[in-house]
């Protein structure tokens, strides 16, 4: 008797089921980055040639301004906070250490509507200091201002420096800062010389995400009416009604944003060289007494105080006063849409990221790491950018579909198109916490399995899934959350009628209305607090 | 019956100049336990893999109980193969507990011979007590026999063991490797183990594969690879070999030590090296005799002596546990060779050079 045999064939073109679904998925995420990058080439209309005109060189400058200043402004708070509290020891550290990072759940939109309901001319501040002071009797500065946007943009984004950053000082250990000294260098030229320079690829990579963060926003810049590409993108499609001039504009975001992609990469590679050691000893940190602990204190719990608690606070007064009047039907239907969309991305983003995952686990060539590659490289694009990428296509299947079915077909506008942009938006983000317990799984469970006469499918659902809960579970939140969060695509690809509670915020603020934008800010922000908690839980073990 | 029979199999890994494995020929009879022995990077786990089918044969044919199931370059996957395997690290899922792990080769089983057959099973390997235990709250040992117990559920053509006491400490291998084969031999079951212990492979073997390089350098019995191995490489590799220099006349092979019969095929004048065992030796304390005692290591059961030819050669010889001789003790060598074993002599110098 003879068994029917499988090929084994050369291992570059051995794909099975699970390659091809990966092949599937990331093709789904080259399409609209292809779209984007063709228009480049696509005929220039009238629109287009006015933007070049008038406001393209604004938007370059306030770029520029933007980015620099962002970079300046969480490279400094970020790399002093956690140098304190990664190498010394002050009063209240302890709490401050973890405190600091509260901050990533506030989206900078919100942090934004607050500063500027809090200190415009109108604002509580500036009111209290007419009348103590009179009209003209005191100096304050524009809160709407390059300034204003680089404030805020830095207090919502440090925290991406500071993790980064106190890892980087954490494991480095105190020992090379100690040869420094034995070598005659003080406390402070020991930080500039050797504890600064060792930590630069952290900070770096810190920085840069902050900088793709800061080109991809879209809610604060908008609030400030501070033009940026992500902002131009939006008026040139829902303004000036021309898709083709809002992917021109994309275009040359996404360049933008791959220049950005490539130097972290490159200023990152270095980063796996150095040891892993967490700094356990408590001895080993750098005592601050008198008034320099007292300043280390005030500094990093003032930091906090302005990033966390005041818009915290603010965000309640705002709610309370008018949870009376908007805390109705409409509320909670903007929390439902909010909810469904956030649960349901989670779902198909996280089943996309298990097909990514297990396709590579059985199959480790080099073919379906490029496809893993290409599938998470969406994280780069901006909602905006992507809104753009996503609606082309979907525009020329409706009609393809529509001329050969002979009937409307339209899948534009429709939830199927958001879901599929936030799928491509975040797969990266459910990707790294599934992928990293995958890691950890023996290869001879997988070979117990098949013994046992368990494999494919089956193999995934009884031995991975199980094992993998844990990163599966982080997964779902952080897609979920960020969906929550997520402002432009959302805007611009929801469906009539699907307006969610980032919709809400965006357009109680462009109206003005601080107050009514609080009660839907406060629901984001304690989603936004969950992955927080999960991460600081993780770090509690040790990485 | 023959359960597992490969035929000329070789295999090399895509990175490597040199054959993982190459033209490996061998049976195993039903019932049987084979032991793959070898130093690490001998092919030994490859053997293993391709019997398993997670490795397919560059060349070479691999029957289990008759069927074709590997050919050059193409192999029935592993899970519809049968075999039944036994990891190194055990590999037990950590989300099941004991009984799931082991049911978990049962699927398509009806629900009450399921529940019987792990319940036979539990109590074969003693296990009946913890069949609700997760594996991270049984012990080194207790894991490796819910490892077996799982691999055996399933009633699998052959299994296969992956050197399957290397993580568990001394005392507890001695144990596991009686419990083992005991469970092996109440099973009948076919089984074919790896391992670079020759002592390991001595006690649990019916028959031992001795591997080298990649290349199979002798299949006999546990007492045929000790007592008459065909290469100095496998007379060394399964306990310690001294080999002293010989020439053949008058149907004897003279040697320092004494002449030996010639049981061997080499013929008249030819120059060999004997293999001598320190078990082959005994020592006679005698003021006028030409060796002298250099050094004693005690090792509880016996004393292992180093000793000096007059002709400057160091031998072994182990002794008995009470035998205790000062160093530099004058002493006569007594031959008690069962099995005369010699090498040409040339070919010796060379690959010791």
């Amino acid at each position: 008797m003879h068994f029917p045999l499988s090929k084994n064939p050369s291992p570059l073109l051995s794909i099975d089921r699970w390659g091809l679904a990966a092949f599937l998925i990331a093709a789904i995420v080259i399409v609209p980055l292809a779209v984007i990058f063709s228009s480049v080439f696509s005929a220039h209309d009238e629109i287009w040639a006015h933007l070049l005109e008038t406001t393209l060189p604004g938007i370059l400058v306030n770029t520029f301004w933007l980015t620099l200043g962002v970079a300046l402004g969480t490279g400094v708070l970020g790399v002093s906070l956690a140098w304190l509290t990664a190498a010394t020891e002050f009063p209240g550290r302890r709490f401050l250490d973890w405190a600091l990072m509260l901050p990533m759940a506030i989206p900078s939109y919100v942090t934004a509507f607050v500063a500027i309901g809090l200190l415009d001319f109108s604002g509580p501040i500036q009111t209290a200091l007419r009348a103590r002071f009179g009209k003209d009797g005191f100096w304050f500065p524009e809160i709407r201002s390059t300034g204003g946007v680089v404030l805020v943009m830095t207090l919502t984004l440090y925290p991406y420096v500071y993790l980064l950053t106190r890892n980087a000082f954490l494991t480095q250990g105190r020992r090379a800062l100690e040869a420094a000294q034995s070598l005659g260098a003080g406390r402070v030229s020991g930080f500039f010389r050797v504890a600064l320079p060792m930590a630069r690829p952290w900070i770096a990579g810190g920085v840069m995400l902050a900088l793709m963060e800061t080109l991809s926003d879209f809610g604060a810049v908008s609030i400030f009416n501070y033009d940026t590409f992500a902002t131009a993108i939006y008026q040139a499609w829902f303004g000036f009604f021309s898709i083709s001039a809002a992917s021109q504009l994309a275009s040359l975001l996404v360049g933008l944003v791959f220049i950005l992609l490539l130097l972290e990469q490159k200023l990152t590679a270095r980063m796996r060289y150095t040891s892993t050691r967490l700094m356990r000893i408590e001895g080993d940190r750098i005592p601050l007494y008198g008034l320099m602990s007292w300043c280390a204190a005030i500094f990093a719990a003032s930091v906090f105080f302005i990033a966390f608690v005041v818009p915290v606070m603010q965000l309640l007064i705002w709610s309370i006063s008018i949870a009376g009047e908007d805390l109705d039907v409409r509320y909670f239907a903007y929390l439902g849409h909010s909810l469904s969309l956030g649960g349901s991305a989670a779902l198909i983003t996280v089943a996309a990221v298990l097909v990514l995952v297990y396709a590579r686990r059985l199959n480790p060539g080099p073919t379906i790491r490029a496809f893993v590659r290409v599938a998470t490289l969406g994280y780069a694009l901006p909602g905006s950018v992507l809104a753009v990428g996503v609606f082309i296509p979907f525009a020329w299947l409706d009609g393809q579909m529509t001329a050969y079915l002979n009937r409307p077909f339209i899948l534009k506008g429709t939830v199927a198109a958001m879901l599929l942009a936030y799928l491509v938006r975040f797969l990266a983000v459910a990707y790294h916490p599934v992928q990293s317990v995958m890691k950890r799984i023996s290869r001879h469970i997988d070979e117990s399995a098949r013994n046992l006469g368990c494999s494919g499918f089956e193999m995934l659902r009884r031995v991975h899934l199980p094992m993998m809960r844990g990163g599966v579970l982080t997964a779902l939140v952080l897609v979920f959350v960020d969906v929550m969060k997520e402002m432009p695509i959302t805007l611009m690809t929801r469906p009539f009628g699907w307006d969610t509670l980032a919709i809400r915020i965006y357009e109680m603020t462009s109206e003005g209305e601080w107050e009514r934008a609080a009660l839907p800010a406060v629901a984001i922000v304690l989603a936004g607090l969950i992955p927080v908690f999960l991460l600081t839980r993780d770090r509690e073990k040790g990485f | 019956m023959t359960t597992i029979e490969l035929i000329r199999v070789s295999k090399r890994y895509a990175q490597s100049k040199t054959p993982a494995v190459f033209d490996i020929s061998l049976k195993v009879e039903k019932g049987e336990v084979l032991a793959l022995l070898g130093p690490s990077g001998s092919g030994k786990t490859t053997v293993l893999r391709l019997i398993a089918g997670f490795e397919a044969p560059d060349e070479g044919t691999i029957l289990l109980k008759g069927n074709i199931v590997s050919e050059q370059g193409v192999a029935l996957p592993p899970e519809k193969r049968g075999v039944g395997m036994v990891f190194q690290d055990y590999a037990l899922f950590p989300h099941l507990n004991v009984a799931e792990n082991i049911a978990f080769g049962l699927r398509g089983m009806a629900r009450a011979a399921q529940r019987k057959k792990v319940s036979d099973i539990l109590d074969m390997v003693g296990l009946s007590d913890y069949r609700r235990r997760y594996p991270h709250e049984l012990s080194g040992g207790q894991q490796q026999r819910v490892a077996l117990a799982r691999a055996l559920a399933p009633d699998p053509a052959v299994v296969l063991l992956d050197e399957p006491f290397s993580s568990l400490d001394p005392d507890m291998c001695v144990r596991m490797r009686e419990d083992v084969s005991a469970i092996l031999r109440k099973t009948g079951s076919t089984a074919v183990l790896v391992t670079h212990d020759h002592e390991e492979a001595f006690s649990m073997a019916d028959k031992v594969a001795l591997l080298n390089e990649g290349r199979l350098e002798q299949l006999d019995t546990p007492e045929g690879i000790y007592h008459t191995p065909l290469t100095p490489f496998v007379a060394e590799f399964v306990g310690k070999a001294d080999f002293i220099a010989g020439l053949v006349a008058g149907g004897k092979i003279m040697t320092e030590i004494g002449c030996l019969e010639n049981t061997t095929p080499f013929t008249e004048g030819a120059e060999v090296m004997v293999m001598i065992r320190p078990d082959d030796i005994d020592l006679r304390p005698d003021p006028k005799g030409p060796a002298t005692v250099l050094g004693r290591q005690f090792r509880g059961s016996e004393n292992h002596y180093r000793v000096r030819l007059s002709s400057g050669q160091i031998i072994h010889s182990s002794q008995h546990s009470v035998a205790v001789y000062p160093n530099d003790l004058q002493v006569d060598l007594q031959l008690q060779i069962t099995h005369v074993v010699a090498f040409d002599k040339t070919a010796m110098d060379q690959t010791h050079q």
